[in-house]
């Protein structure tokens, strides 16, 4: 039951993007076309499900025993970066189709906010279930991740599509490009607004 | 390459090691004072504050005590939480020995922006209504005494629990 | 290129909100009154300023190879001393920012700003060059900020003009990407004349 409600609270009603903002310049950048948009969300979800259980037992067996918390932002973007690397070698040697497939997403998610920021969300912030609250453990902190990155490919999916109709349709010029885009997240945004209150 | 790397580390560590030490006092002082901040503003003026005490009552995670200058206790403040509409709903409650609510503060929340989160208003009448609250802790609509604050029942009802928590466990340990 | 022009190029030419569209995360989650616009503006000043000028100081000695991690430790670092001193010296400001104070470490602007002109300038220029953007962008975030407030809570920096709600919807999030994407629209008006 818990784990359900984690699940249906991080994709719909505090969807990453449209209600936490965070990924919004890959969001915005990588949408223009369905398959390209698939592909980021593929690859997000890969390395925030992994950063996060990595970070966690960081922040666990290291940072925490040494009183060492102070040091998370430091320490977590490092183990991001040599995570996104890492994950790039072995991809290329495993499955080369798999990476040509997110090969050139992968460099881009370091300096993706979500990633960091679901790290950080998970070691720092309390979780609500009913009517108490708690700190997530590593079982409930990975369902979250995962979680969470499906609400990213979902918002991605959706929005490319909008995109890819934008695209055909005449626009006013000051409103080409980033301007119209910008304020379809935002009606889309309004649309997510109605899952709120569900959990 | 290694040398440079490990060098620029090792610098940044030296950096960060003197501001923390430098800046431990002053963080643990301002969350002291705000937590000392936020039992004074529930209870009344005067007598002696007592350190934490945990309770595993249901929702309340721990309350202090308050203790006249003869030792008498004039007054309790806890802190009691519930789901609200977005997330957790925490609030410090003063409650006297007798179980009327002297004050109420909040202290966290997740509630939505100009509905759910019009309950940390502290002037409103909602907030108001809790000063020497003696009544039945339910809202109106569902037969209290509780005026809900208008478009976010779900709200009120979330704190009128989060008191109603609060007092149960004073009566309880007047008992 | 003028010390002067270093300073104001933020303001409209290099706009790294509306010209550049970087940062937009603290942009679009910060930005729910003109007072919290303002504040994330100068603290994502304050680390853009010191790391463009560590950066080009250390840039000559730094092997490409290993630039980039060199870098976001610097830049880490720096955000790391601010979490401490707004922990130690505004702790509400640092709460109602919150994760997004962290975040600062993956604002693009930074490392863009790093990569792009710290490392082939001198520490003198790269300084101007953070004044410069930081102040576009704190500047972008408090209008952004402004015409939130206005619409969603009827005010100014807090100050209340009307009694009653503002349109709340523009306090929350779907406001956010509605009015930066009108600002841009705005801002392209005004620009290409």
């Amino acid at each position: 039951m818990e784990y359900l409600l984690i699940i249906i609270s991080a994709i719909f009603v505090n969807n990453i993007v449209l209600a936490q903002f965070l990924g919004i310049c890959p969001f915005l950048g990588v949408s223009n076309k369905l398959s390209t948009a698939g592909g980021m969300s593929l690859a997000v979800c890969f390395v925030i499900t992994l950063a996060t259980v990595v970070t966690y037992l960081i922040n666990q067996y290291l940072l925490v025993p040494f009183g060492l918390t102070f040091l998370q932002t430091i320490a977590f973007i490092l183990v991001i970066a040599a995570l996104v690397q890492m994950v790039e070698i072995v991809l290329k040697k495993v499955s080369p189709s798999l990476y040509l497939a997110l090969g050139i997403f992968l460099p881009l998610i370091t300096t993706n906010c979500a990633v960091l920021g679901v790290a950080i969300n998970v070691v720092t912030k309390e979780f609500t279930f009913g009517d108490a609250a708690h700190m997530l453990g590593l079982g409930e902190a990975t369902v979250y991740a995962f979680a969470t990155s499906l609400g990213y490919g979902l918002a991605m999916v959706l929005f490319a599509g909008i995109r890819e109709h934008l695209a055909l349709n005449e626009v006013p010029k000051a409103f080409k490009g980033l301007p119209i885009a910008l304020i379809s997240v935002g009606i889309m945004a309004l649309a997510f607004l109605g899952f709120s209150g569900i959990v | 390459m290694a040398l440079c790397l490990t060098a620029v580390c090792l610098v940044c560590a030296a950096i960060l090691g003197v501001t923390y030490a430098a800046t431990k006092a002053p963080i643990e002082a301002a969350a002291a004072a705000e937590a000392q901040a936020s039992i004074a503003k529930v209870l009344p003026d005067g007598g002696e504050i007592s350190e934490e005490i945990a309770s595993d009552a249901e929702g309340v995670e721990g309350y202090y005590v308050q203790t006249s200058e003869e030792g008498a206790v004039t007054a309790y403040a806890v802190k009691s939480s519930t789901g609200g509409f977005g997330g957790l709903l925490t609030l410090m409650v003063g409650v006297l020995p007798d179980g009327t609510v002297y004050n109420t503060s909040v202290l966290a929340h997740s509630e939505t922006p100009g509905l759910g989160a019009k309950c940390t208003e502290e002037k409103s009448a909602f907030r108001e209504q809790w000063k020497g609250f003696a009544g039945v802790l339910s809202v109106k609509k569902d037969g209290g005494d509780v005026d809900a604050i208008t478009a976010s029942t779900i709200t009120s009802r979330a704190y009128t629990k989060a008191v109603a928590q609060a007092v149960a466990l004073v009566k309880s340990m007047e008992e | 290129m003028s010390k002067f022009s270093l300073i104001t190029k933020g303001l409209l030419k290099e706009n790294p909100t509306f010209v550049l569209v970087l940062g937009m995360c603290p942009t679009l989650a910060t930005t729910t009154s003109a007072m919290n616009g303002l504040e994330m503006g100068l603290a994502t000043m304050f680390v853009l300023i010191l790391s463009n000028i560590v950066i080009s100081l250390i840039a000559p000695v730094v092997p490409d190879k290993v630039h980039i991690p060199v870098y976001i430790v610097v830049i880490a670092t720096f955000v790391t001393v601010l979490q401490l001193l707004m922990q130690a010296l505004v702790p509400d400001v640092y709460k109602t920012l919150g994760l997004f104070i962290p975040l600062i470490v993956v604002n693009c602007i930074i490392l863009g700003r790093a990569e792009a002109f710290a490392n082939k300038n001198g520490v003198w220029d790269s300084a101007l060059d953070g004044i410069g953007i930081g102040i576009g962008f704190t500047l972008s975030l408090t209008v952004i900020g402004i015409v939130r407030e206005i619409l969603g809570s009827g005010a100014i920096f807090g100050w209340k003009f009307i009694t009653g709600d503002g349109m709340l919807a523009f306090v929350m999030a779907p406001g956010a990407f509605i009015v930066l994407g009108y600002l841009m629209v705005l801002f392209n008006k005004i620009a290409k004349k």
